[in-house]
């Protein structure tokens, strides 16, 4: 039966087609143990490749914490925005595309490779945020590109809306992405470069309160990046709101008393030390320092002579002019000196051998009326009797040379004169006419507005010092707070001694320079029905001839000072108005009487005594 | 008179066949889930209907007929490959299929692929059965008969004739190579042909003028997987990840990662194996493999008990391509060969792939229902 086959085999080879089984046998055995030492030797680590493949790590941004005034009227708050982020983590080359990136995002690819390299020690898996604040335009390019360019990610965020025009700004400060020095310093170790940080006033100050906990979304994802599905996540925490001790009414008196001007106002309720505005010209608008900040804003910004970043009511340190003798009396007084000193003002006098001009014939003048016709020479005459070493001494004990320790970056101390410090700081000996100078305000002598807000504030409450801040103590944990006051360390809280009898003098002397009819100083302020007392100060902006020369276009005009408070005793409200170049400090004074009328009316409608209309 | 003409069809064969099928069905299912190209298994389904039809047409003709006309179906081919040039389709970068109108595309060289198994059945026949050794002059032939064909698919950039198509082409190479092991080529002939590719390889290779820069960028990829993160490279990497992923179970159907996740190249084509491996783990292509290799065994005993040389070259030729392309698509899915572009017969998706490897079966029935007749 199998006859044909035999004679079949002797045809082709046998061996050769029954060794063909072996061969398929062998090619089989080959692969499978191929697939051995892939699926099962190398199962573990082929596992997390390819979850790494598809799950990627998105941030979820935790909103800011919003911001409030005294009242809880809104001052910051957020708004959503799309920000496109850059993922590093492709199988392409990514150079390539860029052109293309740039022309759709409006970008140059200049920028996106700064950014890139910005990021280039930042985990691969970590997506980079290429441009914030998209436009729909820009947000229908990248949905448009999916498959050309699955590189670019759109993320949701919330970003901080500023009050317009600057205002606050400088209290209020702005955000920005931490900086690369900042990631070096010790305070930002928790950041992560592309984070978002206060940049300046409370955002800065409570950036750990305000920023939240950001979340992330493990996200599953297709081979062009295309999110698929979703792992697990971390939820974002959201910053804690914040109420600051501002009142809105007063902070808007306080801007709209400086409008067109340069200068600062700060107001404070000395009880307390509750900052009730602060306002500083001229401004910014951090709105554009949240986004997009273009180099064209920001060149203009550090090229402006007049500093706009500059918070003054905190960091101008100038010679304060009159409003010093406040000070002068109170050494005067607690001195037991100027009680009975009688001074024949006749426009001037020589002291240390040298004359020194008064703007006026005052005649025969006592500390009851030196303080409101602000006569210059009973205050020569009262340094020269008090000396350095005294004035010095009371002028730290009210914090002037010293950091107030407001809870707000960069507070400038100012400088109070003493044998001490030109030694320190001059390396000259001090000449004993220089306090000369020093008791009308002048000087080396420089002070903030705040700090002469709190001393007014500090002796109209018979000694009592404040510790300034624009956040409630009571809004801050314990360690919130003391962390606060140790990263701001100042004069802080204190009582100074100071007889009753003597307090009252100057006080009471203070409200007769906004009396009309009386001595004429700042009369133009006074307000019918509201105790308002003060100080006037028109201090010299250039003492040196040869400065003024090389001060090209900078004003010669005096500066415009004026502190001063309601009610006269234990006053609610302090306020200290520098109008830069403003010539006369009763211009000032007529300021001032705007903040102080806004917050009395404000108080008087809260408490249902007057009809708001 | 049906009954008496299958009584010998090789039922067990074609058991195998179908259950490999509807692996592959289902496979090409769950790679085309997520993608535009989902149902493409209903098609495949097609496919294999009208191969079936096919192959129990061609088991039904006498295979001594398919030779007589063996010849004239060769010149026929080499037309077909210049016209493919002319007014083929141009996919993927490469032209390769005609189309037919109607949505059908007809890829010519697959089916030369069937010629030249039958002419060189013939071709070796001859031979076998005038007893002779095999000569020089007769090696030189079997080239040519093969070669020319081959270059004309493997696109050289001075002949400028042909589809460039690497992987299409090489699988002509069993065919030759299966045709010259049985017509009893002696180990000294051997020996020296191998030292004969061999050089001209390497110069080749060296000179940079057998390949075309994309070829040899898969080679080096091949080498090198991480070289270039973006083609072939990343294409083996991904492989491996799926395959390697699916450790001894597998992710189950439709939750393979790589697969579903587009991270895989051509799931459902030539990465199929690798997709089947992620989903079904190492037991789903251990038994994979177990098919193959029973049909590939199967078709040899079928060479074996064949009536007469001639069936045993064209079944065993048959055998030799399909090994060749199982071991080269399944290589390059573990990374053990470099990408070539070849299908995974009975498991890729694609018609003209499918209706090749079924007419192919159809043959080795038609030989196996005349083993007892004469």
């Amino acid at each position: 039966m199998d006859w044909n086959s035999v004679e079949r085999k002797e045809k082709l080879p046998t061996t050769r087609m029954h060794v063909s089984q072996y061969v398929v046998a062998l090619v089989m055995v080959v692969l499978g143990c191929w697939l051995w030492r892939l699926q099962i030797l190398g199962a573990a680590n082929y596992k997390v490749l390819a979850q790494q493949n598809r799950i990627r790590k998105v941030p979820v941004m935790a909103p800011r914490g919003r911001i409030f005034d005294r009242y809880g009227r809104i001052l910051v708050d957020n708004y959503p925005s799309v920000t496109c982020y850059l993922l590093r983590e492709q199988p392409k080359n990514l150079d390539a595309d860029l052109p293309l990136i740039a022309e759709g995002l409006h970008l140059s690819v200049d920028q996106i490779q700064a950014t890139m390299k910005h990021f280039q020690y930042a985990p691969k898996y970590q997506p980079i945020p290429l441009k914030q604040d998209i436009t729909p335009d820009e947000q229908a390019f990248i949905a448009a590109h999916r498959e050309e360019l699955p590189e670019l990610e759109t993320l949701d965020e919330q970003r901080r809306l500023y009050p317009k025009d600057g205002f606050a700004a400088h209290l209020i400060g702005y955000v920005g992405e931490v900086s690369e020095n900042d990631l070096n310093q010790d305070r930002f170790a928790a950041y992560e470069p592309g984070d978002v940080v206060g940049k300046s006033g409370v955002e800065e100050t409570y950036d750990s309160i305000l920023r939240g906990t950001d979340g992330s979304r493990d996200i599953i994802v297709n081979s062009h990046g295309k999110e698929v599905g979703q792992m697990g996540q971390e939820l974002a925490v959201p910053g804690q709101d914040l109420k600051l001790t501002i009142d809105l009414d007063v902070q808007m008196a306080a801007e709209k008393a400086l409008e067109g001007k340069m200068g600062a106002i700060v107001a404070m309720d000395p009880h307390t030390g509750e900052i009730l505005a602060m306002a500083s010209r001229p401004t910014y608008d951090p709105n554009q320092f949240a986004v997009r900040l273009t180099s064209a804003y920001w060149k203009s910004i550090m090229d402006d002579p007049d500093h706009p970043m500059l918070n003054k009511a905190i960091q101008a340190q100038l010679a304060p002019g009159s409003t010093f003798k406040i000070i002068m009396s109170l050494a005067g007084l607690q001195e037991n000196v100027a009680q009975t000193m009688h001074v024949m003002c006749n426009g001037g006098g020589v002291f240390f051998g040298q004359f020194h001009a008064c703007d006026k014939h005052h005649g025969m003048v006592d500390i009851n009326n030196a303080i409101p016709w602000s006569c210059d020479t009973f205050y020569y005459t009262l340094a020269e009797k008090l000396g350095i070493d005294v004035i010095s001494r009371y002028g730290s004990s009210v914090g002037i040379g010293q950091k107030t320790g407001i809870d707000l970056p960069d507070e400038a101390a100012g400088i109070m004169p003493s044998v001490l410090w030109k030694e320190k700081t001059q390396h000259q000996p001090w000449y004993p006419g220089e306090v000369v100078s020093v008791g009308i305000g002048q000087g080396a002598l420089e002070v903030t507005p705040l700090q002469l807000a709190r001393a007014l504030g500090g002796i109209a409450s018979g000694g009592v010092m404040v510790r300034p801040h624009v956040v409630f103590p009571s809004e801050l944990s314990a360690d919130e707070l003391s962390a606060v006051r140790a990263t701001y360390p100042g004069s802080g809280e204190k009582t100074i001694p100071i007889t009753p009898a003597n307090w009252e003098t100057i006080t009471d002397a203070m409200a007769q320079t906004t009396t009309p009819g009386g001595f004429d100083t700042a009369a133009a302020a006074h307000m019918e029905g509201i105790d308002f007392a003060g100080k006037t100060g028109t201090a010299q902006v250039m003492s040196h001839s040869a400065l003024a020369r090389t001060a090209g276009g900078h004003s010669t005009v005096p500066n415009a000072w004026f502190v001063g408070m309601a009610p006269r005793r234990n006053p609610d409200i302090v306020v200290a108005v520098l109008w830069e170049h403003g010539n006369w400090g009763n211009n000032s004074a007529k300021l001032a009487a705007q903040v102080i009328d806004a917050y009395v009316t404000e108080q008087r409608e809260r408490a249902g005594n007057l009809v708001k209309g | 008179m049906m009954r008496t003409r299958f009584r010998d069809f090789d039922w067990m064969l074609l058991s195998f066949v179908l259950v490999l099928s509807v692996v592959s069905v289902l496979e090409i299912r769950s790679a085309t889930a997520m993608t535009k190209f989902h149902g493409f298994q209903q098609k495949q389904m097609v496919f294999l209907a009208v191969g079936l039809v096919g192959m129990f047409g061609f088991s039904l003709i006498d295979y001594h007929r398919l030779l007589e006309i063996g010849y004239w179906a060769y010149g026929v081919s080499l037309v077909s490959l210049v016209a493919v040039r002319v007014v083929g389709t141009k996919v993927l970068g490469a032209r390769r299929w005609i189309n037919l109108g109607g949505g059908v595309h007809f890829q010519p060289s697959e089916w030369v692929r069937l010629v030249l198994i039958l002419v060189a059945a013939r071709f070796f026949w001859e031979i076998v059965e005038s007893g002779r050794e095999l000569s020089w002059k007769d090696i030189g032939k079997a080239f040519l008969l093969i070669g020319v064909p081959m270059v004309m698919v493997l696109k050289q950039p001075d002949l400028g004739t042909s589809q460039p198509d690497l992987g299409t082409s090489l699988t002509y190479l069993p065919v030759l190579v299966v045709g010259l092991y049985l017509g009893g080529i002696r180990w000294k002939q051997a020996g020296i042909l191998i030292l004969a590719a061999l050089v001209v390889g390497g110069i080749g290779l060296s000179t940079g003028k057998l390949l075309k820069p994309y070829q040899r960028a898969r080679l080096t990829a091949f080498m090198n997987p991480d070289s270039d993160p973006q083609t072939s490279g990343y294409q083996i990497r991904q492989s491996l990840i799926a395959v390697g992923s699916g450790g001894l179970w597998g992710k189950g159907t439709n939750k393979g990662t790589q697969t579903q996740g587009d991270f895989l190249p051509i799931p459902y084509t030539d990465f199929i194996f690798a997709a089947f491996c992620e989903e079904h783990g190492f037991l789903g292509a251990l038994g994979v493999l177990l098919l193959y290799f029973l049909i590939l065994v199967r078709m040899i005993q079928n060479a074996q008990t064949a009536a007469d040389p001639a069936g045993s070259l064209i079944v065993m030729g048959i055998m030799g391509v399909l090994l060749f392309q199982i071991a080269v698509n399944i290589g390059m899915c573990v990374g053990l060969m470099p990408v070539t572009g070849i299908p995974l017969p009975l498991m890729s998706y694609g018609g003209s792939s499918v209706i090749y490897m079924f007419l192919a079966l159809g043959i080795v029935m038609n030989v196996r229902m005349r083993r007892f007749v004469n």
